[in-house]
């Protein structure tokens, strides 16, 4: 019997730091829910709106393999390996922190608002050696499809990291139904609504709206709008 | 009443980002070390509410360093901390107390 938790757009932890606003699904900085600490070994999801200009400054991070995904707008990011890189709307990075890394984040257009995803997930291995990447999706191919962009291979479609995770996006017309075969035995997913409305195993998904789903090796999925997008974590449900 | 919170971790700059936001914090007592020695000598001079391991250290080290600072103080919480001192921080020390 499949088990679900759900969790609403408006039940999320905020933070409007001005120049940031921020949602969280899950407890972070000041925000402490005992009952929102982690979906299995999703621990972040974090929807950030930055100001023009503005950011994070050099910060570090270890042992936690963070995934940036841009809504809108452009980030600048560099690290403490080396790396100097835009990030725009339509392109994934990921940093597995390992040991230890240093980066800033800031928007990069001082006239555009920026809104990104930031997920974090437990690492399956600890202290490895940092590594960052990033790509450029091919958004075409995510109509009515959930398209891949983050797995646990380096071969495999999308940006890989130290965890048995699979991340998808879709972007689906109105009516559109399918199901989403969950990809590891004991893997659950968190479904995050970016736009739209959708229905996930009956239960009905408005914009940033959360749900969970376990105990089960698939979920239904039915888009009620023309503008549904979907992002889908599949995660293990077990901590390491 | 201060929490006092012992963290080791490997890597300097983490070490000290912990130091800053740990002891940003009235209620806390931060003290931040790389060694185990160091963690070690501090357990037997003072009492510590709550371990934190951070970053850079591997398991044989880990657990010794587990057992000397439980042998020192039984029942001590040891726990991993993970993000580097980031925004994970008070949702772990809050869920460990």
């Amino acid at each position: 019997m499949s088990q679900f938790i759900l969790h609403k757009e408006n039940t999320r932890g905020h933070a409007n730091h001005g120049w940031l606003d921020a949602h969280h699904s899950f407890s972070f900085a000041n925000y402490y829910n005992p009952e929102r600490m982690h979906f299995g070994v999703l621990r972040v999801l974090n929807d950030d709106s930055i100001d023009g200009g503005m950011g994070f400054g050099s910060h570090p991070h270890d042992n936690m393999e963070i995934i940036t995904i841009p809504l809108a707008g452009a980030i600048a990011h560099k690290d403490s390996m080396g790396n100097s890189a835009v990030i725009k709307n339509g392109e994934i990075q990921v940093m597995s922190a390992g040991t230890g890394v240093s980066h800033s984040e800031f928007n990069a257009n001082a006239d555009e608002q920026l809104n990104l995803l930031q997920i974090w997930l437990f690492p399956n291995k600890k202290n490895v050696t940092p590594r960052y990447d990033q790509q450029t999706l091919d958004v075409a191919a995510r109509h009515n499809n959930f398209q891949q962009i983050l797995s646990p291979n380096a071969d495999d479609a999308g940006v890989w990291i130290q965890q048995d995770a699979w991340f998808s996006l879709g972007k689906f017309d109105e009516g559109f139904e399918t199901a989403y075969k969950i990809k590891k035995a004991g893997n659950g997913v968190y479904a995050f609504v970016i736009n739209g409305e959708v229905t996930i195993n009956g239960q009905v998904l408005s914009k940033r709206d959360g749900l969970g789903v376990w105990d089960t090796d698939s979920i239904s999925f039915k888009a009620n709008t023309a503008d549904a997008e979907v992002l889908l974590m599949d995660v293990p449900m077990e901590l390491n | 009443m201060q929490t006092t919170i012992l963290y080791i971790g490997r890597d300097t700059e983490i070490t000290a980002v912990m130091n800053r936001l740990l002891n940003a914090r009235p209620e806390w007592k931060g003290l931040c070390v790389c060694k185990n020695e160091e963690a070690i000598f501090i357990c037997k001079e003072q009492h510590v509410d709550l371990v934190l391991l951070g970053n850079g250290i591997d398991p044989d080290s880990e657990t010794e360093l587990k057992n000397k600072l439980l042998a020192l103080q039984p029942g001590l919480k040891i726990i991993q901390h993970y993000g580097g001192g980031s925004g994970l921080l008070y949702g772990e020390v809050m869920s460990a107390l």
